[in-house]
């Protein structure tokens, strides 16, 4: 977006560097970061260790990772419920078809690549050739991965994973000093959080952005919007496949790996400052929500609070972040003369609805 | 307009901290009761005593078949069901099961087929009508009515998804005039004619917790990794753990709920590594035993004293790297007994009218001879499966 462009004013020279970086990101997102990660090193500095640190990196990768995959379909104005399923058939088909035998672990990667593109590319191809909303469709797919797969195991994940499929969800370049080990999981994610800048800025990027804020203008202006959907939907699934490798080498099979994965993606991506329908909000942001809600929970578990409250909360951060966002929208629409938001780097614009 | 956001800002984050600590005052409290005393809802202490006392009497019944034994047995007359000519030739027997939604339900299901179909190819079963309600208590009660209303099951066999809801269908199925064998969980109502179940949730958590107080030295940490809240098996197991660790020396870090989820145990042991020593780990369910293992692993630390379960993958890693350790048993091969028990109804043979099964935790000792007679099973497979004499093994249990 070119908003942050109209900003010149000195005191805000640091916040519009941030928010070029971020591609014009969430600034309350990354203060609830530095906040929560402020908290829990006073709880406990040893939580500030780089080991430490690399450890939870380490447990993070995947739902950043998600969150990349949900930004990507929610900045276009869908939805795709079917991520956790999808990790969770990606980890039992790896464990059924390497079934412990190292020399099986490359073809086995590329089968589940081909496999996560066909699961994304049926979501895209049914919600924007058929028509069908996308919360329906990715639900569907939800469904049909775990019943296939229960139909398939009996409900119990059979097999084993290799030593080399485990080793970017576990391994690293091991006897570094002061670190320890470094993840290749953080490795990973590095590449794919770039990956998915440069993307945004590229043309496919803003074309996304644009079918997510207004698809009909879009459409005029010659994007094809089909086309742009699907192929986020494709990228949402092939995430989903590179989480589900690093969650099956980071703790192995069982039986509820991937449960409820989506709708922490898709707590992630709100708690971003990412508005739900499209049009708003920037992928470094939906980064720094996934990596907040693990630290959030990393606080709680500090705390000794029991893990039973995690669903409760994230319930709470979705409505309280789109209520957030939909009364910074109400609250500014009347003052006809404040069309542009004043702080380039917050999410929340003038509602696109045009009759606002 | 910047002034108000702000404050919005700090607000939201305000009362979320805010609410993680209200929250934890009655948490606080909640690890208090990790010491001492049990919670009061959960905890029976005449069913606690005599389930330690079970542990030690000898099971009637032949000894190399331990579905067929039974602990203290009160047995009942079943001569009224006793079918005669031709009703008595392949007699349909119908089962409402729970669901097959864990690998410990997949393995003790497979069992149960192949058990029905030695009893088949002798004639003493005819058909096996099965309905699985996929863990929903309104699925598994229209399941039994419409056993019950087909009016053509010679027994029915239940285990109940859970036990206060499925009470009144149990009853109606009693009511039908077909014996009715309940096992695994229980019902509020004796009107079936045997409860089949091994010895109880109480025994298995004393098992973990006994081993891990004479394994540690005093003084040792002990974190507790528990599945689910709310569950009366798995409640019974941690409220005996907390029992035997409040007359322990023995710190208790904290229990936490994984939902079995090896992210998720791995995830929380690496936190309570990071915060300082974790001597012990007590599991109410040992499916993701590896998991909390590997988490000491990758911290660098040394092995915990663990108590898992008999799930091979935990049994592998345990003989693997010697680590000390028990797994406590929920026996899987309960799920032979019912259809037997129902032959011997039919039969008008007696049965127990609650029939405990013997429940032996596998120790160091038997470790090795319970992971070479499974040696080519599944890791999520249950050693005390009991099907190795059963036609089709080993396939049928390979193959799930």
């Amino acid at each position: 977006m070119t908003r942050s462009a109209v900003r010149t004013a000195p005191g805000s020279l640091v916040r519009e560097a941030a928010g070029r970086l971020a591609g014009g990101g969430s600034g309350t997102v990354f203060a609830l970061l530095v906040l929560i990660f402020a908290v829990v090193f006073a709880l406990n500095p040893s939580f500030a260790e780089p080991p430490s640190l690399l450890a939870f990196v380490k447990k993070a990768a995947p739902l950043v990772i998600l969150a990349v995959g949900q930004y990507l379909v929610i900045v276009s104005g869908e939805l795709d419920l079917s991520v956790g399923s999808l990790v969770g058939a990606q980890v039992v088909i790896a464990a059924a078809l390497i079934d412990g035998e190292p020399d099986r672990t490359v073809p086995v990667v590329l089968l589940m690549i081909a496999f996560g593109a066909v699961v994304g590319l049926v979501n895209g191809l049914v919600t924007t050739v058929l028509r069908v909303p996308s919360i329906i469709t990715t639900l569907g797919t939800m469904l049909v991965l775990y019943g296939a797969i229960r139909l398939w195991t009996g409900g119990a994940p059979t097999g084993a994973l290799s030593e080399a499929f485990r080793q970017p969800g576990r391994g690293g370049i091991e006897d570094l000093p002061v670190i320890g080990q470094l993840p290749w999981a953080l490795l990973i994610l590095l590449a794919v959080g770039a990956a998915a800048i440069v993307l945004m800025r590229l043309p496919y990027g803003r074309m996304l952005v644009a079918t997510g804020d207004n698809d009909t203008a879009a459409r005029f202006s010659g994007v094809r919007v089909w086309r742009v959907r699907t192929v986020a939907f494709v990228l949402s699934s092939l995430l989903a496949t590179v989480a589900g490798i690093l969650i099956g080498g980071y703790a192995g099979v069982t039986a509820q790996v991937g449960d409820g994965l989506e709708f922490m993606a898709i707590t992630a991506v709100v708690l971003g400052g990412v508005v739900l329908g499209g049009g708003r909000g920037t992928v470094v942001a939906a980064m720094a929500g996934a990596l907040t809600v693990e630290a959030l929970f990393t606080l709680f578990n500090q705390l000794s609070l029991p893990s039973t409250i995690q669903p409760t909360v994230q319930g709470l951060i979705i409505i309280a972040a789109v209520g957030y966002a939909a009364r910074e929208r109400t609250r500014r629409s009347p003052r006809s003369a404040e069309p542009q938001s004043p702080q380039p780097d917050t999410p929340m614009e003038p509602s696109r609805d045009g009759s606002r | 307009m910047r002034i108000p956001r702000a404050l919005l800002v700090s607000g939201a984050a305000m009362s979320l901290l805010l609410t993680a600590c209200t929250t934890d005052v009655p948490d606080d409290d909640d690890a208090a009761a990790a010491g001492p005393a049990p919670d009061q809802e959960w905890f029976d202490p005449e069913e606690f005593e005599r389930q330690l006392a079970q542990r030690e009497i000898t099971p009637e019944g032949p000894e190399d078949q331990p579905w067929l034994q039974a602990i203290e047995p009160e047995m009942v007359d079943t001569g009224e069901y006793r079918l005669e000519g031709e009703e008595a030739e392949a007699p349909t027997v119908c089962f409402s099961n729970a669901s097959v939604s864990n690998p410990w339900r997949v393995t003790g299901w497979i069992t149960m087929q192949q058990q029905v179909e030695v009893l088949q190819d002798s004639g003493e079963i005819g058909e096996f009508r099965v309905s699985d309600a996929a863990d929903d208590d309104n699925q598994q009660i229209s399941d039994i009515q419409a056993f019950v209303d087909a009016g053509d099951c010679a027994a029915i066999i239940i285990s109940p998804s859970t036990t206060a809801t499925l009470t009144p269908a149990v009853e109606a199925a009693c009511e039908s005039g077909a014996p009715v064998i309940v096992f695994d969980r229980g019902v509020d109502t004796d009107c079936a004619v045997t409860f089949i179940h091994p010895i109880g949730g109480y025994a298995f958590g004393a098992d973990a917790a006994e081993f891990l107080v004479e394994e540690l030295e005093p003084g040792s940490t002990v974190l507790a990794l528990r599945i689910l809240p709310g569950v009366d098996v798995l409640e019974h197991r941690w409220a005996a753990a907390q029992q035997v660790f409040g007359e322990s020396d023995l710190e208790i870090l904290g229990h936490e709920f994984t939902e079995g989820d090896g992210a998720q145990i791995k995830d929380l042991v690496t936190q309570y590594l990071q915060r300082g020593d974790v001597d012990g780990i007590w599991m109410d369910a040992g499916d993701g035993a590896v998991a909390a293992l590997e988490a000491f692993e990758d911290s660098g630390r040394p092995y915990p004293v663990i108590s898992g379960e008999d799930e091979l993958s935990f049994m592998r890693k345990w003989q693997e790297e010697d680590i000390t350790a028990i797994a406590p048993v929920y026996s899987n091969f309960q799920w032979r007994t019912p259809v037997l028990a129902a032959t011997r109804i039919l039969n008008g043979e007696e049965v127990p009218e609650e029939w405990v099964l013997p429940q032996e935790p596998v120790t160091a000792a038997d470790l090795d001879d319970y992971l070479e007679r499974n040696a080519d099973m599944p890791s999520l497979h249950y050693a005390k499966f009991g099907g190795e004499d059963l036609p089709g093994f080993p396939e049928a249990w390979q193959d799930r």
